[in-house]
């Protein structure tokens, strides 16, 4: 193999990871505050369509992102009602947001199959584009993937280093805690699950906008779910959700790496790859069950009632 | 002013009305919404609910749906009242369908009479098998049913498509990725002349009263409720939950699997890529419209095979995509869930504002 066609592979597990990038960092946030997501296919599907129906609509594919990430945060907010205040079963709800949101997609893309749109053009970064090799794998992508970067730094500084960090981290570990020590749980909550909401129509405005670019039902593929699992392979960390992104990139990519080393391999039986690779991945990383259940945040998928304290 | 209390003790007569209310509150969605995109709410909803049941050939094939239906949803009840998050009967149903083909083809033009139950015990093997990986992973390594199931759904489906494609495709074909037409020995016997409907039907209803009797009179039940509701005390019980997850999570994947053979040796009497419209999906809404219950599961099942079928209907008669479907069903869970909270809470009316 040379080094050109790895430069090839990387650039490419790059922008295969950014949606998966983008999507797991919201679902983190959400997970970090106690609160599991299971919808975050269907916000996905639903920021994909709107964004490309926003881009077609208007012609700008910035538009296009901004509509998505409301899409997004509406849903999330659907989510939001029925698990925080309502007290429903997360995983239940959850469910219900993927099917709503796959039906709701296809429904309202109907019209717009097939169609094209101009997306976002790649922008080499001056001087750190001409690094030899990273600059070609990291630096000449489009503006989305710098997004990505920006945010993954952006969120492990506050998490990791601020006070909206530590309260969002009490609230996930021990929500009864945090209430008497006169944080509004259900507000942060409500907060993490929006963003998580924004970060998955980001996700899946890549996928209409910069991926492919068009709308085709069901364009995502799963990708929703591989973030969940992601998130188990990161344990929690904002730093691994990064590596891991790329890592699952690269497995969606495999079949195209083995067909272009010349193994005759069905196309149907590699494109199993990326769910194999995921739930290897879940059985390597939950086999230590002291370990996970020391990352995993305490009241994960518990419902919080601040009528009944204890 | 208007208060909302917990009851103190769960309200039983919401548990019953809360899945009617949820279906009004989805007709009522759904007539805003075809006003909205401007078609007649009155027509949406008689070609989506009074058009499938009007004439025999068409309640012929509401049963037919309503089959792979209710087998998926009765194995997920039992799972979700274990606290198993089984989201993979649409896989189950896939492995079965495929697996079941397999056993169709290999005895071709065979006319043992053993051809179609050994078909069909192929097709149920293979459900089981879809379902006993992720239940050995999550039992073995910890690891997350719900994300396994869902990744086995995606597996099952591309080793279907690779299958048509490949080993089973029709050598007659033309190259088209489907496999033979089975042979008479290996179809499903229809009930009635004039209409599709075959003993998957059969298999289903008898299959949601052993799941009832399971579940409300053994004492598996009685564990898998208990488990349910309370997993230290059935810990401190001493009931195994390693034994329990085998049970509900195989009888599960069974029927799973036995609906996606039904299906093959049924009404498409072939292999097809596309064997299921998201059934093992469906069956998820079914079995919590059916209140995790067996025999409710029937009813509830009733009603999704005749979504499915007006929205088969209202594509071809008023031009609305068959999307519409999906997204009534999550419109309908949730409606469900958010009715549910009625069960432990009540509204209370008030003159004075307090507090």
């Amino acid at each position: 193999m040379d080094s050109d066609l790895i430069v090839q592979i990387l650039f490419a597990a790059v922008k295969t990871g950014t949606p998966l990038l983008f999507i797991a960092l919201g679902e983190v946030i959400c997970e970090k505050s106690g609160v599991l997501n299971l919808g975050q296919e269907g916000m996905m599907l639903m920021g994909a369509v709107v964004g490309f129906l926003a881009a077609y609509g208007t012609g700008s594919a910035g538009l296009g992102v901004l509509a998505a990430m409301i899409m997004g945060c509406i849903m999330s907010l659907i989510f939001a009602v029925l698990v925080l205040h309502l007290g429903a079963n997360q995983v239940a709800t959850g469910l219900a947001l993927t099917i709503f949101g796959t039906g709701l997609s296809a429904f309202i893309g109907s019209g717009v199959v097939g169609q094209t749109i101009q997306g976002f053009q790649p922008i080499a970064i001056p001087l750190l584009s001409d690094i030899p090799f990273l600059g070609r794998i990291l630096f000449s992508h489009d503006i989305l993937v710098y997004t990505s970067f920006a945010m993954t730094f952006i969120l492990m500084f506050v998490i990791y280093k601020t006070r909206i960090g530590l309260t969002l981290t009490a609230v996930g570990e021990n929500p009864h805690a945090a209430n008497a020590i006169g944080i509004k749980v259900l507000r942060v909550r409500y907060l993490a699950v929006m963003f998580g909401g924004v970060m998955a129509g980001i996700s899946g405005a890549y996928m209409s906008l910069v991926y492919t670019p068009m709308w085709v039902e069901n364009m995502t593929a799963g990708r929703g779910w591989i973030a969940l699992a992601l998130v188990v392979f990161a344990s929690w960390r904002i730093g691994r959700i990064m590596l891991g992104a790329y890592l699952f990139g690269i497995a969606s990519i495999m079949h195209l790496v083995l067909q272009g080393l010349g193994w005759s391999i069905s196309p149907n039986l590699l494109a199993m790859l990326p769910y194999v690779a995921t739930v290897i991945v879940m059985v390597i990383i939950s086999a230590d069950k002291f370990k996970e259940k020391l990352l995993a945040p305490r009241s994960l998928g518990k419902t919080f009632d601040p009528r009944q304290m204890a | 002013m208007i208060l909302i209390q917990a009851r103190t003790e769960p309200s039983s007569l919401m548990k019953v009305a809360s899945p009617l209310l949820a279906i009004a509150l989805t007709l009522i969605f759904g007539c805003v919404l075809f006003s909205a995109i401007g078609k007649s709410p009155i027509q949406a909803l008689h070609v989506l609910l009074i058009a499938p049941l009007a004439d025999s050939y068409n309640i012929g094939e509401m049963f037919v749906k309503m089959g792979p239906l209710l087998l998926c949803a009765v194995g997920l009840s039992l799972c979700y009242r274990a606290n198993l998050w089984n989201i993979g009967a649409e896989g189950q149903l896939l492995a079965g369908a495929l697996g079941g083909s397999a056993m169709a083809l290999y005895f071709g033009d065979s006319d043992s009479i053993l051809a179609l139950p050994i078909t069909l015990l192929a097709g149920i093997a293979s459900g089981m098998i879809w379902a006993a990986i992720p239940t050995y992973l999550k039992l073995r390594f910890n690891s997350n049913l719900i994300l396994t199931t869902i990744m086995f759904n995606y597996i099952g489906l591309y080793l279907l498509i690779w299958a048509v494609h490949g080993p089973l495709r029709d050598p007659q074909g033309f190259g088209f990725p489907e496999s033979a037409m089975f042979s008479d020995t290996t179809l499903l016997p229809t009930l009635f002349e004039s209409s599709r409907i075959h003993l998957g039907i059969v298999f289903a209803i008898i299959s949601a009263f052993i799941a009832w009797f399971i579940l409300s009179k053994s004492h598996l039940g009685f564990q898998i409720r208990v488990f349910g509701s309370d997993e230290p005390a059935a810990k401190y019980a001493g009931f195994s939950s390693r034994k329990l997850s085998w049970m509900v999570m195989l009888f599960a994947g069974a029927l799973a699997g036995l609906a996606g053979v039904s299906e093959t040796t049924g009404p498409i009497g072939q292999l097809v890529p596309n064997v299921s419209p998201g059934y093992g999906y469906s069956a998820i809404i079914v079995a919590y419209l059916g209140r995790l219950n067996p025999l409710g599961a029937i009813l509830a099942a009733v009603f999704m095979a005749v979504l499915y079928m007006g929205g088969d209907l209202a594509q071809i008669e008023m031009g609305i995509p068959v999307a519409v479907v999906s997204m009534f069903q999550g419109v309908l869970l949730f409606f469900l869930l958010a009715c549910d909270f009625f069960i432990n809470n009540r509204l209370a009316f008030s003159n004075k504002a307090t507090n």
